[in-house]
This record gives C-alpha cells, sequence and structure tokens, in this order.
C-alpha cells in the first residue's frame, strides 16, 4: 500500500481491496517504525486520522465517495489546524495549539482526506535545507547523509519514504521544487493567488504559496483540484474559476514549445544534473515538441532582489510573536519591551533572527529606497523576462537545482545556502507557476526537471509532466529505505 | 552600504529582538555578507521602471460592510500566555 499514488490507491478503496482505515492504520504503522530515523514529522494526528479514515469509509460505503475520499495526506506544518498544534517549525509555536483550519486544511478534510499529521520544516519557511527547524533536521530518505531540502523537507522525505502518498507544501523561493527535486518526488507551486494562504503562517505575504507534492503529475492534479478555488478571507486570492486540472492531463505535446533559459545552464550547474535534465528535454522532442533557446537576462538579480523583499516583509509578518496574545513568552519580565526582547531572542531561531534583521535594517528610515525600492523595481524586470519569454514559447524547462541535494551541515554560510535557490526563486518574484518532476539521479541522490508556465497554466503544466510521466519512470524509483521498510 | 555593529543593534531594537552584543557581532559579519550580495542591484539601471509590489496586476475586491464574525474571545485566548477576565496581561505600562 505505501508505494502506490493516490489514483491507484483510490481504485483499491473502490474496488473494496482495503478499506481507508486499514490504509492509514497502515501508513501510521510505518511513521511509527520508520520517522525515528526520518524526522520528517513534528506532529501525527493518530486518533484525528482514524476518525476521518472511518468516516471517509462510511462516506464511501454511502456511495458518496469523491476523487480523494479516504485518501492519506501530510500538512506542513505551517496551516493552522484546528485543535491540532501548528509549530511552523519553531520554538517560538512549540505550545501554540491553533483555534481554527486553515483554508486548505478546511478545503482538504471537505474532500475527504485523511490528513496523518504535521510535517518538519525549516523554522518559518526561512531555508533550504529543514536544517533550521527547532526539530531537528529531516535526512533524505535516499541518503541519509543528504539534506531532504527545504523548506518543506519534511513533506518531501515523508512522501519519497513511502509514509505517506502525498503531502501538502508551500513555496516561496522554491520551497516545495527543491525538496520535491532533491527527493525524487512530484511537486507543484501554482500561481500566485491560486490557492488561499488564509490560515497558512505567513513568511513573504507576496511570494508565499501553497501547493501538492506528489507521487505523480496526475495525483498533483487532483490535489490542486481541491486546493485552488476563490476564498474571501485571503483578498490576494483571485476570484478566477478552478478548472479541473485532470482533464489536459492527456492531450498529446505534439507542437508544444518549449524554451531553455539560457541562464539556467551556465556556471555552476552540476553537470550530471545537467545530462539528466537534457535526456529528460529530449523525451519531449521525442514526444513532438520543439525546443528552442531563450534568455531571462535578469536571472541573476533574482537572489538579490528576493533577499531585501522576502526579509522586508518577513519582518513585518513576523511582529505578530510578540509573547502576548500566543507562542512563546519568557519568564519574568521586566517590563513590556523586556517582555517583546526577550520573547522574539528566545522564540526565535538563528536564520529566522537573521531576515528580521536584514528586513529591519533595510526598511528603516535612510536605506528603504536603496534597497526595497529597488527591488520593487529589478521585481518588475525579472517578470517581464518571463513575460517575453512566453510570448515565444508554451513552457520553460530547467534543472530545479544546481545540485543533487547536497550533504548534512555542508552550507555553513547563509549566502552559500541561498544561492542553491538560483533557479526557483525568480519564479515566486514573477508570481508563475513552476513544478519540479524527477528526471534522474546523480548517484543515489534525485535529479528534479523544473517546467514553469505563464501565470494559471497549471493545467498545462500538468498536462506535460504527466506526459513525461507516461514515458519514463524515474517517479517510480523508491528509495531502498522505503523497500527494505516494507 | 557597510554594515556597523550599532546598525544592527538599532534594526534589533526597532525589531524588539534581544541581542548580546557578541551575538550582534556575529550577525554584523552576516548581515553585512548579505547585504554586499544584494548590492549587486545598485548595478541596474531601474530608471523609470515602476516598483511591483505584488506579482499580479489585479485590484483588490471589496467585500460588503457587514459584520461577518462571532465572538470568539475565549476560544482565541485559550492560546495566550496569560489572560484574565478576557484581557491579556502585560507588565504594567502606565505608572
Amino acid at each position: 500500500m505505501h508505494d502506490k499514488t493516490l489514483a491507484e490507491l483510490k481504485r483499491s478503496l473502490d474496488a473494496g481491496e482495503f478499506s481507508s482505515r486499514e490504509l492509514t492504520q497502515h501508513l501510521l504503522g510505518r511513521i511509527d517504525r520508520l520517522d525515528g530515523a526520518l524526522n520528517s514529522f513534528i506532529t501525527v494526528t493518530y486518533d484525528q486520522a482514524l476518525a476521518a479514515a472511518e468516516a471517509a469509509d462510511a462516506a464511501r460505503a454511502a456511495g458518496k465517495a469523491g476523487a480523494l475520499t479516504g485518501l492519506p495526506l501530510a500538512l506542513k506544518d505551517i496551516f493552522c489546524t484546528r485543535d491540532v498544534r501548528t509549530t511552523a517549525g519553531s520554538r517560538m509555536l512549540d505550545n501554540f495549539i491553533a483555534p481554527y483550519d486553515a483554508s486548505v486544511v478546511e478545503k482538504l478534510a471537505a474532500a475527504g482526506t485523511v490528513s496523518l499529521g504535521k510535517t518538519n520544516m525549516d523554522e518559518f519557511a526561512m531555508g533550504s535545507s529543514n536544517e533550521n527547524s527547532h526539530y531537528g533536521p529531516v535526512k533524505n530518505p535516499w541518503d541519509f547523509a543528504a539534506v531532504p531540502g527545504g523548506s518543506s523537507g519534511g513533506s518531501a522525505a515523508a512522501v519519497a519514504a513511502g509514509l505517506v502518498p502525498a503531502a501538502i507544501g508551500t513555496d516561496t523561493g522554491g520551497s516545495i521544487r527543491q525538496p520535491a527535486a532533491f527527493c525524487g518526488i512530484t511537486g507543484l507551486k501554482p500561481t500566485y493567488g491560486r490557492v488561499s494562504r488564509y490560515g497558512m503562517i505567513a513568511y513573504a505575504s507576496s511570494l508565499d504559496q501553497a501547493g501538492p507534492m506528489a507521487r505523480s503529475a496526475a495525483d498533483c492534479a487532483l490535489l490542486l483540484n481541491a486546493m485552488a478555488g476563490h476564498d474571501l478571507r485571503d483578498s490576494t486570492c483571485v476570484q478566477r474559476g478552478v478548472p479541473d486540472y485532470t482533464e489536459e492531463l492527456d492531450t498529446p505535446l505534439a507542437g508544444l514549445k518549449i524554451g531553455l533559459p539560457r541562464e539556467y545552464f551556465g556556471d555552476g550547474l552540476d553537470p550530471q544534473v545537467e545530462a539528466a535534465v537534457r535526456d529528460a528535454i529530449r523525451v519531449f522532442e521525442s514526444l513532438g515538441a520543439s525546443v528552442r533557446e531563450v534568455s531571462l537576462p535578469h536571472t541573476h538579480y533574482a537572489i538579490p532582489a528576493y533577499y531585501v523583499i522576502a526579509p522586508a516583509e518577513a519582518s513585518s509578518n513576523l511582529s505578530r510573536f510578540d509573547g502576548v496574545r500566543f507562542g512563546h513568552r519568557c519568564a519574568n519580565p521586566a517590563d513590556l519591551i523586556d517582555l517583546y526582547k526577550r520573547s522574539r531572542a528566545e522564540g526565535f531561531g538563528d536564520e529566522v533572527k537573521r531576515r528580521i534583521l536584514i528586513g529591519t535594517h533595510t526598511l528603516s528610515e535612510g536605506f528603504f529606497d536603496a534597497y526595497y525600492k529597488k527591488a520593487q523595481q529589478v521585481r518588475r524586470l525579472i517578470r517581464q523576462d518571463f513575460l517575453d519569454a512566453f510570448e515565444e514559447v508554451d513552457v520553460l524547462m530547467g534543472p530545479a537545482s544546481p545540485t543533487p541535494a547536497f550533504d548534512l551541515g555542508a552550507n555553513k554560510d547563509p549566502v552559500s545556502m541561498y544561492l542553491q535557490d538560483i533557479y526557483t526563486i525568480a519564479i515566486n518574484l514573477a508570481g508563475i507557476p513552476g513544478m519540479s518532476v524527477p528526471a534522474g539521479f546523480v548517484g543515489q541522490r534525485p535529479v528534479g526537471l523544473q517546467i514553469l508556465g505563464s501565470h494559471f497554466t497549471e493545467a498545462r503544466l500538468l498536462n506535460v509532466a504527466h506526459q513525461f510521466q507516461q514515458g519514463t519512470d524515474w517517479h517510480r524509483q523508491r528509495p531502498a529505505f522505503a523497500e527494505e521498510n516494507a | 552600504m557597510a554594515l556597523e555593529h550599532a546598525d544592527v543593534q538599532r534594526a534589533a531594537h526597532l525589531a524588539r529582538l534581544g541581542l548580546t552584543d557578541d551575538e550582534a557581532a556575529r550577525y554584523v559579519d552576516d548581515l553585512g555578507r548579505i547585504l554586499e550580495m544584494v548590492d549587486m542591484l545598485q548595478a541596474l539601471d531601474t530608471e523609470g521602471v515602476a516598483p511591483l509590489a505584488h506579482p499580479l496586476d489585479v485590484t483588490q475586491r471589496l467585500r460588503a460592510d457587514e459584520v461577518t464574525e462571532s465572538d470568539q474571545r475565549s476560544r482565541f485566548q485559550r492560546c495566550a500566555p496569560a489572560v484574565e477576565n478576557g484581557l491579556y496581561l502585560v507588565p504594567r505600562v502606565v505608572e
């Protein structure tokens, strides 16, 4: 049961091969046995999961099962879950029991999914390796010496290790796509505004977006169907119809125009990653797609622009953690300022403090124009690069990350860690959708092919990824860790 | 733009983030290198480019000015560190 896709599990549930309760129990058992070594979950919600599975079985027995009824998944611990601890990977929220459900959580529950728990992550989604979690690093199931990527590292590792068939992540600068690439799974960051951010603990509000992480593009389409759509509680969530994302999966790719951004194949790209990505692109050519080189001339300004905009937004968003209304509070504060300063000093980890300080500094008097305004101007140029490219081609392809998963502890310097996100970060600044799809290995570590489209072309991206997965079996590979412990 | 110890302490105070002098010294170094990387932006000519705050060109819809929430104060205060009679407790502010 543990290595099937959502679509396969649905067929088994429909055929009565096993119940959702049996499936849920099986996976909870795997989490108990295996997650001590992996550390992909922060909180496992045994009782709620079994209750949801039983309700799903009853719905199925009554002939009321939908596409996702009774299918297990996990939620990144950044989504508020009513009456369940929601930590965002931070000591600040170690004691926080959310009083309400995030919109995404509500929608997935309404679709009949069964949440098994909350997955590990870099603190407040700030990181590219999951090493910034208060709850300790997550291991990459393909190679325990490697990071799973971040910030949605727990979600990616749990899916790869066969603990859960799918998980929900969030992506502010690559936090779905890069861990999906490092763990050999399929991940989709939707267009900014496609999925409600209500109840998703905010990092950088103009960049944050939730999306599915699963074992196939078809599964991502099923999940996006349930997640997308307007929400009055998020004013940036667009009012726009939600198509059936599974409908175009089987459209042939003949005539598809693929652009390869020159800047995504330059210095710093691991030659073996490049070889795997170019092999994948040849598969598309064999399916009738044409390939041409394009340019995204402002690519190298994306990381600097991001590290002004995201910390600026973070410094504002994280001001809510004040030790008064929720979260960590220091002992015996001398006065109100001491209460704020010590609660925040004790509650936040190193990387979060770094970004709060950068954001506060760049927004402060005398620096605003040189940093924040400048970065927002550059952001427009970066978005324009993509809009221009999509005048010529339907999708862009390249690597999701310049290297396969790096070793735990390998990037101690913050700037060298930031530079890992060179191929993912511009996508959030532009607000366009992007996917990472398994496309080979370097040694035992997976390689992700990144596929990008213009705003609101998720159906096309899922179609392109699905067609690739019809002709390849990279997404069907499972780590020895998952199989030895079957 | 070089960053100094006083800049870090100023930002920490503005952000209400307690920092020891040793921690501040370490952040001077880290933040200095981040800002050095960010300074690459200054090389780009952005004369006449309008700042982009939000990736989509949409206007935000306003909802009707109606009360839609019910009072859930006690529920929301359950996760607070200290409350009394429905009020959040903080150290005395006014003598």
